[in-house]
């Protein structure tokens, strides 16, 4: 199991450094996949994370400059590995002015992800800092529980607005109560409800859009008997929406969220070299 | 005018030492030869207080006047500031003994010298909340600073983060090979911020694991001084940690308070107590209240040329 990658363009490397935070916000220890082609950083539904899940997927192409990856097994081509994002974030925060950062898996006293970030200095060599990041390796017998997860039979899938917005008038609701709904229909239009003892405030939002889902093989149930009006709603912890919006620092390409009325909200967000998808489920 | 402080766990002594040069007016008062040199201790937190934002000091202050009250047991720091205003702080103090930290900076063993910026721009990779640090040499002549982790922290789960540097970064260096330090980064972070500000290079001189690790700036006017306290090497370096979850030996924490001891001899209250217990390395010193020491010279590296000589 061998795993050697290397970035040298520094916008690359910023690029990079941003995903990574964005991750280290939604989750305190995740998994990082590793395959030929790709990397993904995976958040499965367990109650310490409050059920929250999620999938983020990125090619690698876009950000290294060499990748070399050889898996546990020839027939399976990938490694698992569980890590504290914070730790890679932290590594990464200091090399924004790197000549080269280089990521290897090694194993000293226990696994680890060294990330070796080459700096420049005004003497004949260059100044090195390597960070060694410990991580588990997860055998292969538990690579099951980290598949990719399908889309949910939603009741109404709707464009985002804009993030900063979004963002802005969450965090307000946030110091007013700890859960927030979130509702939607299939005319375009959102509402981001609180209610509490003292207070109730909502923010509405019209004209967002619907994106059309493709029902490619009937078992997705197209919302075509649904009544355009109709809200689906789910109310679900208000730090984790805040979380992913805070994250995200470049405005995606494309924002969605599919709601399954009172169960689960599923938020895509596509950039252009990464996706993001983020499940929150909605509190009983 | 020298300036001193301890912690309250003995951990770090710092020192500033400003020639009168150093100032714009230096009086020193109606002091004879046979007059005791005065020392007083002022609270932290009151004297901070006065120079609060920095840079609005510097937008709107012209001079600052430190008067020395006596009868009225006040020391009075006033501040000229723009359009005729003018501050005036009385600050109580307690007349104290005198503060110094054991040191012999001849005694140690290496010395590192480096512009201020480089050891900057070196912490920065490491997180404001780390405690402590160790600083090596290793092979090529490299200087190594890394992340220490705790006996009691899980190995399989603290990252470790090491830069390295290389000599010509430096100075001067001249080390014992392989020897290496391990002390706190909070306290050196301050000393590091005012060397960059002011611009000098700054020396390090250690010794062996335990014994202090002493910080020096030094200017025409201006001699500053940060010991600190090391970590003991009670392990070897070769030793893996925490094999059967069996230690015998004392947390960290424990040996720095049992090596302060030995090099601090620090008095605060006004009656003379005893001097600190006899250093095992240090010759014994009993701080004597009065008159100048030629011993005195010699921590202070000998009086810095093109000064005038200190008045006593």
């Amino acid at each position: 199991m061998r795993f050697r990658a290397k970035i040298v363009d520094l916008a690359c490397l910023n690029h990079f450094s941003r995903i990574i935070n964005t991750i280290a916000r939604l989750a305190k220890t995740c998994i990082l996949r590793l395959t030929v082609c790709k990397l993904y950083f995976i958040l499965s539904d367990k109650a310490a994370n409050g059920g929250a899940s999620m999938w983020c997927e990125l090619s690698q192409g876009n950000f290294f400059d060499e990748f070399q990856m050889e898996g546990v097994a020839a027939e399976h081509n990938e490694i698992y590995l569980e890590l504290v994002p914070e730790n890679l974030s932290r590594a990464l925060k200091t090399a924004q002015s790197a000549k080269a950062v280089k990521i290897k898996l090694t194993n000293k006293h226990c696994p680890c992800l060294r990330v070796a970030v080459e700096l420049p200095s005004l003497s004949s060599s260059s100044r090195i800092v390597t960070h060694d990041i410990p991580v588990g390796v997860i055998p292969r017998r538990m690579w099951n529980d980290f598949r990719e997860p399908s889309v949910p039979d939603f009741d109404v899938s709707i464009y985002l607005p804009v993030l900063k917005t979004m963002k802005s008038v969450v965090e307000r609701m946030k110091n007013l109560s700890n859960f927030i709904v979130i509702e939607a229909n299939l005319s375009g239009e959102m509402n981001l409800k609180i209610e509490t003892d003292l207070v109730s405030v909502t923010t509405h939002f019209k004209d967002l859009g619907n994106p059309p889902w493709a029902s490619e093989d009937g078992c997705q149930s197209s919302p075509q008997g649904r009544d355009l009006e109709s809200m689906a709603e789910a109310c679900i912890d208000i730090k984790k929406l805040q979380q992913l919006l805070a994250g995200q620092q470049v405005n995606p390409t494309k924002a969605l969220c599919n709601i399954v009325h009172k169960r689960i909200v599923h938020f895509i967000l596509l950039h252009e070299e990464v996706s993001l998808q983020y499940f929150i489920p909605a509190i009983a | 005018l020298s300036l001193r402080a301890v912690n309250s766990s003995r951990s770090a002594f710092a020192s500033f030492l400003f020639a009168p040069l150093f100032f714009q007016l230096y009086e020193p008062g109606s002091a004879g030869p046979d007059t005791e040199l005065f020392r007083c201790k002022v609270h932290m937190k009151s004297f901070l207080g006065i120079f609060r934002s920095l840079p609005s000091l510097e937008k709107s202050v012209g001079k600052c006047l430190i008067l020395l009250k006596p009868r009225a047991s006040r020391l009075v720091l006033q501040l000229h500031c723009k359009y005729g205003v003018t501050k005036t702080h009385n600050l109580a103090f307690q007349e104290c003994e005198r503060l110094q930290a054991v040191f012999d900076t001849q005694r140690c063993a290496s010395r590192l010298r480096a512009p201020a910026r480089v050891l900057a721009e070196a912490v920065v990779h490491f997180p404001l909340t780390l405690a402590e640090v160790t600083l090596g040499t290793g092979p090529g002549g490299k200087i190594s600073l890394r992340n220490y982790v705790e006996d009691e922290a899980e190995p399989s789960k603290t990252m470790v983060t090491e830069l390295w540097l290389a000599e010509d970064e430096f100075q001067s260096v001249a080390v014992a090979p392989g020897s290496h330090i391990t002390f706190c980064l909070k306290e050196f972070r301050g000393l590091l911020s005012f060397a960059e500000a002011s611009n000098l290079p700054l020396t390090i001189h250690f010794d062996e694991p335990g014994r202090p690790v002493v910080f020096t700036l030094d200017d025409t006017v201006l001699e500053v001084h940060l010991v600190l306290a090391t970590l003991s090497d009670l392990k070897s370096s070769s030793q893996s940690p925490s094999t059967n979850g069996v230690s015998h030996l004392p947390a960290p924490s424990d040996d720095f308070a049992d090596d302060l001891e030995s090099y601090m001899a620090a008095m605060e209250t006004s009656e003379g107590g005893s001097g600190g217990p006899p250093s095992p390395t240090f010759p014994l010193r009993t701080p004597r209240p009065a008159e100048s020491d030629p011993e005195e010279e010699e921590e202070e590296e000998g009086a810095v040329p093109g000064t005038p000589p200190h008045k006593k």
